[in-house]
C-alpha cells in the first residue's frame, strides 16, 4: 500500500522531525525536552519512513543497525560518566564549560549533554529495533 | 609501589597474550615466560632486605566507603609463595607452549595462565581482606577456564562447574567470615589485624569468624571433606594441574591459615579443628591415592594429602611446627610440580597416563627421566634431596609435639609410606623395566617440556645439598611471619642418628613395602571403599540434583508463560506490600475539596473514565485501543493543565508509538474470543478495583504525606546553579540521579534485545519447520 502524498510528505515532514529532535534535545536542560523525548521524536520519524515508503529503505536511511545504536547509545552514556574520572572526580559528576563560537555569547555545555546524546541513541536504538522488527514480519 | 606494578603488568601481559601468540608464534612461550622471571629475579632481589616485621605497605583507595583499597603488604611469607608463583610460573608456561604446540586455543591458555599468575600473586600480596578476596575468587575463576579448557568434552565442563562451586561457596564463606573479623578488629588490613590477636581470640565472633574462614581455606585447599574436587581437576592440562593445582592455587588456603595464624591459631578450637582436618585429609586421601592407577590422579591425591599434613602443622602452630610447615611446602611445591610436569610429557609422547601401561621409558626419554628420579626421590624423601629434610622437620615436629604427639605420628608415617610408594609408582616405575608397547611410539619431549622439571627437581637437589645457603633465607622469614616473632632455624641434612632418624628409615622401608605390594594394597583399599561408599562427592551430587530440581519446580511455578498471569501477580504483590504498611502504618489525611476544580478538568477526568470503561467492555479489538488511546491522550493533557510538559510530551510520543505497535502486531492477533470465565474475571475485577482504589488514595493523600521534605527543595535550589539548568526534570534525568537513568537506558537496552530475539527466534523457528 503506497501513498504519493505521504510520500511526499513524509519526505518533508522527516527532515523536520529529526531537526526537531535535536532541537528538543539541545534544549532539554533548560526548557522541556530532553533525550528521551527526543529519541521518541526521532524514532517516530524512522517509523513514519517505514510506514511511507518500507522497512527496507527505513533502515537504509538510518544507516545503522538499530540494535548497534542500542550499545553505541550506553557507550556514550557511560562515557560522559567516565570522563570526570579521569579528573579524580565520582563516577557521572557534571563537567561544565563555556565556549564562545562565531562571536556570540558564551555557550555553556557540559557531559550531562553527552549524557543525554547516549540516552537518546538508545531510546531510538531499542524502539527501532523493535518496530522494524515486528515490521518486517 | 613494586608489587602493585608485579600484579597489575601480569595482568596487562594476559591481555597482550593472545594478540602475541599471534604474533610471534613458537616463540610466544620464550617471551612470556620472560616477565615472570624478571618478577621473580626482583623478589629474589629484594631476599634479606624484608626481615620479620618490616614490611613495605602500600596503598591506594578503591572503594573507601567500604573500606576497600588497593594495599598490598609483603613480608617473609607472601614473599615465599611470589617467588613460587612467578619462578614455578615462567617454568609452565614455558612447559605450556610447548605441551600445546599446534593447538589454535594457545592463545587462550596464555591468557588464562597469565591472567591466574596475577590473581594468585595479588592474594599473596594483598594487606586488605577484601582485595584478598577479590583476588582469590579471581583465581578460582581463572582455574575454572583451565579445567575446562577441553570444553567440548562433558566431563571438563562438570569437573570444572565442581571445581568452581565448591570453591566458590568456601569463597563465599570466607567473606562472611572477613567482614566479621574486619568488625571485630575495626581494620580490614592485614599489617593492622596481625598485631590484634588477642583481642579476636577474646571476641565473642571468634567462633563464627573461625568456622567461616576455615570452610574458605579448607575447600580451597582440598581438606577432607571437599577434597573431592581436586582429582576431578585434573581434567585440564597437565601444566596446569602442575601449577594451580600443586604448586600455587591450591596453597592458597594454606596460605590464608598461615596469613591469619598469628590472628586466629593459638584457641582449642583452632588446634582441633584445623590438625584434626588436616590429619585426616593427609590419611584418608594417602589411602586414596594408592589405589589410583592414573599418573595425574595419583599425584592429585598425593597433592590433597601433602595439604593435609600442611595444614595439620599449621593447626599445631608450636614453633617447629610452623617451620616445618614452611620447609615442607617449599619442598612439596618444587617436586610436585616437577612430577606433574613430568606426567603431563609421558602423557604426552607416549599417549597413555595408565602406570600399568607404561614402563622403561628411561632410554627413550632421559631427560624426563631423569627429572622425574630426582623430584620422586625429593618426595619420598631420601637422603640428600631436600624432601628429606622436609621430612625429617615434619616427623620432629610431631614426635616432639604436646598434642597428640603419638597418634599424630604414627598417621604421619604410614602416610609418608604411601608417599614413598607413590613417588615410585608416579616417578619411577614409567621410566625403568622393560620398555612395554604404548599408544605413541615415544620419543623426549621438546627441551622446553624437559627443562621445567628438570629445573625444580634440580632446585630440590641443591636445595637439600646446600640447605643453609639456599632455602633457609627463604623459609626463615616466612616461618617468623606465620609465628608473629622470630624463628630460628638450621636446616640440615644431617641431624646425627636420633629418634627421628629411625622413623625415616621405617618409612622408607614401610614405603618399599607398600610398593612392592601395590596390587594387593589396591585391591584391600578398594574393597574397604566399596563397603563403605558415603563419599563426599556423592552428596555434592545428591545437592546438585537437588538444587537444579528445585529451580526446575520454582520455574515451572513462576514462570508460567502467561503474560496475564505476570501481570496479575505483579499487581497483587504491588497493591498488597504498599496497601498493608500504608494501612497499618501511616496516618492517611485526604484532603479532597470536590469543588476545586476547573470545569475542562472535570470533564477530562469523566472523559478519561469513561473511556477506560468502554476499553474493559468492548467486543472488539480495535475499540479497545481506540478508548486506551483516549486515555492515554487524556492523562497527557492533564499533565499540560498541571505544568509538566516533558510528562506530557513524553506521553503524546509513547502513545502515538503504541498505536503503530498496536498496528504492527494486531495481523497476528486470534479472532477476538471470549476465554475467560466469569469468575475468572470477577477476581480480575476485584484486584483490578484493588489496585485503582489503592492508587486513588495514594495520589488523594500525596500531598499529606512528606517523607523527604528536604529533596525536592534540594532539587529545586541547586538546578541552576549546580547544574547548569533550568528544566528541574531534565536535570534530575541527566545529572542529579544520571546512575539510575544509565541503569534504566540499560535495562530499556536489553528489554529490547529481549524482545527482538523474541520476533527474530519465532520467525527462524517457523523456518526450520
Amino acid at each position: 500500500m503506497t501513498s504519493i502524498i505521504l510520500q511526499t510528505a513524509t519526505r518533508l515532514i522527516f527532515t523536520l522531525l529529526l531537526l526537531f529532535a535535536i532541537f528538543l534535545l539541545l534544549r532539554g536542560h533548560h526548557e522541556p525536552g530532553g533525550g528521551f523525548i527526543a529519541g521518541l521524536v526521532a524514532s517516530s520519524a524512522f517509523v513514519l519512513y517505514a510506514i511511507a515508503y518500507d522497512v527496507g529503505r527505513a533502515r537504509s536511511a538510518l544507516g545503522i543497525e538499530p540494535r548497534a545504536l542500542i550499545g553505541c547509545g550506553l557507550l556514550v552514556a557511560g562515557f560522559s560518566g567516565v570522563l570526570p574520572m579521569l579528573m579524580q572526580k565520582p563516577f557521572l559528576t557534571g563537567l561544565w564549560g563555556s565556549w564562545a563560537a562565531f562571536g556570540s555569547a558564551p555557550i555553556a555545555a557540559g557531559t550531562p549533554l553527552v549524557f543525554d546524546l547516549g540516552v537518546c541513541l538508545t531510546v531510538v536504538g531499542v524502539i527501532l529495533t523493535i518496530i522494524l522488527a515486528l515490521a518486517e514480519e | 609501589m613494586l608489587m602493585a606494578a608485579a600484579v597489575l603488568s601480569l595482568f596487562c601481559l594476559a591481555g597482550l597474550a593472545p594478540w602475541l601468540w599471534r604474533a610471534t608464534g613458537r616463540y610466544c612461550a620464550w617471551l612470556l615466560a620472560l616477565w615472570p622471571a624478571f618478577l621473580g629475579c626482583l623478589f629474589l632481589s629484594l631476599g634479606g632486605a624484608a626481615p620479620p616485621g618490616e614490611s613495605a605497605a602500600i596503598a591506594y583507595p578503591w572503594v573507601p566507603s567500604l573500606g576497600l583499597q588497593f594495599s598490598f603488604y609483603l613480608d617473609g611469607l607472601s614473599q615465599l609463595f611470589s617467588l613460587l608463583i612467578t619462578g614455578i610460573g615462567a617454568l609452565v608456561l614455558l612447559y605450556g607452549g610447548a605441551y600445546l604446540h599446534g593447538d589454535d586455543r594457545l592463545g587462550r591458555f596464555y591468557f588464562w595462565l597469565l591472567f591466574f599468575m596475577g590473581s594468585m600473586l595479588g592474594t599473596v600480596l594483598a594487606d586488605n581482606l577484601f582485595l584478598l578476596f577479590v583476588f582469590w575468587e579471581l583465581t578460582s575463576v581463572s582455574s575454572y577456564f583451565l579445567i575446562g579448557f577441553d570444553h567440548h568434552r562433558d566431563g571438563a565442563r562438570a569437573s570444572a562447574l565442581q571445581a568452581l562451586l565448591v570453591t566458590g561457596a568456601g569463597g563465599l564463606a570466607m567473606l562472611a567470615g572477613f567482614v566479621l573479623l574486619g568488625n571485630a578488629a575495626e581494620t580490614l588490613e592485614l599489617s593492622g589485624l596481625l598485631g590484634s590477636g588477642e583481642r579476636i581470640k577474646q571476641h565473642e565472633l571468634y567462633g563464627p569468624i573461625l568456622i567461616l574462614i576455615l570452610a574458605g581455606a579448607f575447600t580451597k585447599s582440598a581438606q577432607f571433606p571437599f577434597h573431592f574436587w581436586l582429582p576431578n581437576a585434573m581434567a585440564a592440562p597437565a601444566p596446569v594441574s602442575a601449577y594451580l593445582h600443586s604448586a600455587t592455587m591450591v596453597k592458597a588456603g594454606v596460605y590464608l591459615l598461615a596469613r591469619l595464624s598469628p590472628v586466629l591459631a593459638g584457641t582449642d578450637a583452632w588446634l582441633y579443628s584445623v590438625t584434626g582436618a588436616g590429619a585426616l585429609t593427609m590419611a584418608i586421601t594417602a589411602g586414596l591415592a594408592l589405589q589410583q592407577t592414573d599418573l595425574k590422579r595419583i599425584l592429585a591425591y598425593s597433592t590433597s594429602s601433602a595439604l593435609g599434613i600442611l595444614v595439620m602443622l599449621l593447626g599445631l602452630g608450636s614453633a617447629p611446627a610452623i617451620t616445618a610447615a614452611v620447609t615442607f611446602l617449599f619442598a612439596h611445591a618444587l617436586y610436585k610440580g616437577a612430577l606433574f610436569l613430568v606426567a603431563g610429557a609421558v602423557d604426552h609422547e607416549t599417549g597413555t597416563r595408565a602406570i600399568d601401561e607404561l614402563g622403561g621409558l628411561r632410554q627413550k626419554m632421559p631427560f624426563t627421566a631423569a627429572a622425574a628420579f630426582i623430584a620422586a626421590a625429593s618426595m619420598a624423601g631420601v637422603l640428600p634431596l631436600f624432601g628429606f629434610i622436609a621430612k625429617e622437620a615434619f616427623f620432629a615436629s610431631l614426635f616432639y609435639a604436646e598434642f597428640a604427639a603419638g597418634l599424630l605420628t604414627t598417621l604421619a608415617v604410614v602416610s609418608s609410606m604411601a608417599f614413598v610408594a607413590l613417588a615410585l609408582s608416579a616417578g619411577v616405575l614409567p621410566f625403568f623395566g622393560k620398555p612395554v608397547a604404548t599408544p605413541k611410539a615415544p620419543h623426549e619431549a621438546a627441551p622446553a617440556m624437559w627443562t621445567g622439571p628438570l629445573v625444580l627437581a634440580g632446585i630440590g637437589l641443591v636445595a637439600g645439598l646446600f640447605p643453609q645457603a639456599s632455602a633457609q633465607p627463604w623459609i626463615e622469614p616466612a616461618a617468623a611471619a606465620v609465628l608473629g616473632r622470630p624463628a630460628p632455624l638450621e636446616l640440615a641434612l644431617w641431624h646425627g642418628w636420633n629418634p627421628v632418624l629411625l622413623l625415616s628409615i621405617l618409612t622408607t622401608l614401610g614405603g618399599l613395602g607398600l610398593f612392592a605390594l601395590r596390587a594387593r594394597v589396591r585391591l584391600f583399599l578398594g574393597r574397604l571403599e566399596t563397603s563403605a561408599r558415603f563419599g563426599p562427592e556423592r552428596s555434592y551430587g545428591v545437592l546438585l540434583n537437588g538444587l537444579n530440581a528445585l529451580a526446575r519446580r520454582q520455574t515451572a511455578l513462576l514462570q508460567s508463560g502467561y503474560l496475564r498471569l505476570y501481570l496479575l501477580v505483579v499487581i497483587v504483590i504491588t497493591t498488597i506490600g504498599a496497601a498493608v504498611p500504608i494501612l497499618t502504618l501511616g496516618e492517611l489525611k485526604i484532603s479532597l475539596d470536590v469543588w476545586d476544580f476547573r470545569f475542562y478538568e472535570l470533564g477530562l477526568a469523566v472523559l478519561i473514565v469513561l473511556a477506560a470503561v468502554a476499553a474493559t467492555f468492548s467486543t472488539s479489538r480495535l475499540g479497545a485501543i481506540a478508548a486506551l488511546g483516549v486515555v492515554g491522550y487524556g492523562i497527557a493533557l492533564l499533565y499540560i493543565l498541571f505544568g509538566a510538559p516533558d510528562l506530557a510530551i513524553t506521553q503524546f510520543l509513547i502513545e502515538t508509538l503504541m498505536v503503530i505497535l498496536f498496528v504492527l502486531v494486531f495481523y497476528y492477533l486470534p479472532r477476538f474470543a471470549v476465554l475467560s470465565t466469569p469468575r475468572v474475571r470477577l477476581r480480575d475485577g476485584l484486584i483490578a478495583a484493588a489496585a485503582g482504589a489503592l492508587m486513588t488514595l495514594l495520589v488523594m493523600a500525596v500531598n499529606s504525606i512528606q517523607l523527604h521534605p528536604s529533596i525536592a527543595g534540594y532539587f529545586a535550589e541547586n538546578s541552576v546553579p549546580l547544574a547548569h539548568g533550568r528544566n528541574i526534570v531534565n536535570v534530575i534525568i541527566v545529572d542529579f540521579r544520571a546512575l539510575d537513568t544509565l541503569g534504566e537506558i540499560t535495562v530499556l537496552g536489553i528489554a529490547g534485545i529481549g524482545v527482538f530475539a523474541l520476533v527474530k527466534l519465532r520467525r527462524s523457528k517457523e523456518d526450520s519447520l
